[in-house]
């Protein structure tokens, strides 16, 4: 097949092209790569009053479902930027997956049991949606710079500003910018000038992927096989998408040829003994092999890595592109806040920590799922057999069944947290992300603790649970006030998910994870964990 | 918890004779698979990460020097 075009750009020429090479333009923030990584964390720089240039050296969005699975917390991540309903609306959303053996179905699970959250767990949406619409919502916002066909081809790091060698249509040109942040792949040219090049595991079965169009009455669920009827011997994927696409993975031999494996005529067979018809027709088919691994560094002098230039997972679990949406939600406040001298470079330190960790996890949860689908040893197969006969009459064998552990956010053991020093009975604690719950506003209105986050500024917010004060809060901090005041706890749901004692308050970071909780808190005690989560001190 | 490496059954050569003799009739493929299914089964009742920790050092400290012998 033809490789296909979604969406096509413009080049256009700018002004800073036309600058002498001793006297380059010089930018507060240039990002590299307008993918899902790059352009969402351009839109939450921008919004946040920072001036950015984002380069890309395509000019196209390419076909292909890829990323597909995109998650709750993506999608709160999304709402932020202005992007998640359409995201929503078109995506298609499920949170209910099954585990065949063989013929017959092992286990059920669903991923997000419980009520009273605006999101799902999951949507399915075609990558090159999603690219569209963030794209989209670039053009919207004039602080984003955007330039296609625009290549990096040189790298030079100076004490406190780096200056690149940009390619274009018409010739070269320098750019300098205080800040860079790489988001360009997994074949990230900009690692390799920073000289780091990393060493992983490296999975030898390949995969093929297909996305099939045809109409069809499969439920809106994540099918996974282990040596399907149609698939002998191996693993096998199926997933619905908007628009009568599905998408389905299969697991090949290490031997396979590609060039052999991905011709329609060779894919077609195997898709319709899956399928028992073969009334479909192929929109994309790509073979892949994957590697699980991270840069050691993530930040390198004023370079940045985030997304798969930084951290690369087998793509069981959704773990790619989630994890750099939280990477880049991760740094946007964080570097908006160094940008404007809030806080110290410092600062930029608790994002290669938190988020190195977070990727730490990640490949091993992956890589665990991988291990499971392809065992590299007789043993290892023989176990997997075992677990797999023990589902059928065991509650413990169904949950040992690792067909993709998928995506949920780390909890952060960071320096940023102020550790609790009151009891608490659960709830949500410190370095952990905000769980969502339905609330009413002071006009009866339904909403939603993330709709509320947004409206209170996407900044530290106080989540104050009221005993009739209102708190005294530090400036510049958002505040939403529970009972008594602005929303009242329409389910009980919040008071479940943050222990709410009346008087208790959690201080918010701007991307919504919980940097302390005070039983009763004061104005001094919330300033002090408003300079630690500031990298202040 | 700590792994119990003291004697529990009543009468030890029960147990020993018990899982022996579920082998019995099986060639080693089938034997290796049994062990497979018995191991996960126990490992989930024991539910105790750290003292199945201690019971697979145990037992691979059996397996590596029984191939290098310790010089004593």
């Amino acid at each position: 097949m033809a490789q296909q075009t979604k969406t096509q750009f413009g080049y256009r020429r700018h002004p800073d092209q036309d600058r002498r090479e001793t006297d380059p333009a010089h930018h507060p923030v240039v990002i590299v790569g307008a993918g899902p990584v790059g352009l969402s964390l351009a839109i939450d720089l921008a919004q946040r009053g920072q001036r950015v240039v984002l380069l890309d050296d395509a000019d196209r969005i390419g076909e292909g479902s890829r990323a597909i699975c995109f998650s709750k917390r993506s999608l709160e991540f999304w709402d932020r930027l202005g992007v998640g309903d359409r995201m929503v609306d078109k995506g298609v959303v499920w949170s209910v997956g099954k585990i065949f053996h063989g013929a017959s179905q092992l286990y059920q699970f669903n991923l997000l049991p419980e009520e009273g959250h605006k999101r799902p767990a999951f949507i399915n949406l075609q990558q090159f949606y999603a690219e569209a619409y963030l794209v989209d919502r670039v053009e919207e916002l004039s602080a984003i710079d955007l330039r296609w066909r625009n290549k990096v081809i040189a790298l030079e790091q100076r004490n406190d500003h780096v200056v690149l060698t940009v390619e274009t249509p018409d010739g070269a040109y320098r750019l300098a910018a205080s800040h860079l942040v790489a988001c360009d792949g997994a074949r990230s040219s900009l690692r390799r000038m920073v000289g780091a090049e990393f060493a992983g595991q490296v999975f030898e079965d390949q995969f093929l992927i297909a996305d099939v169009k045809m109409s069809a009455e499969f439920p809106t669920e994540r099918w996974f096989w282990f040596d399907p009827p149609f698939h002998a011997g191996r693993s096998a994927l199926l997933h619905r998408q908007p628009d009568d696409i599905w998408r389905i993975d299969l697991q090949l031999s290490p031997d396979a040829d590609p060039v052999v494996e991905r011709k329609p005529e060779n894919v077609r067979p195997r898709i319709a003994r899956m399928l028992g018809h073969d009334k479909f027709e192929f929109e994309w088919i790509s073979l892949y092999k994957f590697q699980c691994r991270r840069m050691e560094k993530f930040n390198h002098g004023r370079v940045i890595f985030a997304g798969d230039s930084a951290h690369q997972v087998s793509p069981f679990g959704a773990r790619g592109a989630n994890s750099g949406l939280e990477d880049a939600e991760n740094l946007g406040w964080k570097l908006d806040r160094v940008l404007r001298g809030l806080s110290p470079e410092r600062l930029l330190e608790s994002y290669h920590i938190e988020r190195s960790a977070a990727a730490d996890e990640n490949i091993r949860e992956s890589t665990r799922s991988t291990d499971f689908m392809a065992p590299a040893t007789n043993q290892e197969a023989r176990l997997r057999k075992a677990v797999l006969a023990l589902a059928r009459e065991t509650d413990f064998g169904k949950r040992m069944i690792n067909g993709g552990r998928l995506s949920i956010p780390s909890i952060y053991e960071t320096p940023l947290s102020t550790p609790d020093v009151d009891a608490w009975n659960g709830g949500t604690r410190p370095g952990a992300s905000m769980p969502d719950a339905p609330l009413k506003d002071r006009s009866g209105q339904s909403t939603y603790l993330t709709d509320a986050f947004v409206a209170a500024g996407t900044r530290f917010t106080v989540l104050a649970f009221a005993n009739g004060a209102a708190p005294d809060v530090p400036n510049d901090v958002g505040v939403i006030r529970i009972g008594g005041g602005d929303f009242t706890d329409a389910a009980g749901l919040l008071d479940a998910r943050y222990d709410a004692a009346p008087g208790s308050a959690y201080l918010l970071r701007p991307d919504g994870y919980v940097a302390a909780r005070f039983r009763h808190p004061t104005r001094a005690a919330l300033e002090a964990a408003l300079a630690r989560a500031s990298g202040l001190n | 918890m700590a792994l119990s490496t003291s004697s529990n059954f009543a009468k030890p050569d029960d147990a020993f004779r018990m899982i022996v003799e579920a082998h019995r009739g099986l060639d080693d493929a089938q034997s290796g698979d049994l062990d497979a299914a018995l191991v996960l089964i126990l490992a989930n009742h024991i539910g105790d990460i750290g003292v199945l920790r201690d019971a697979i050092t145990l037992a691979k400290r059996q397996v590596i020097e029984a191939v290098q012998p310790s010089q004593q």
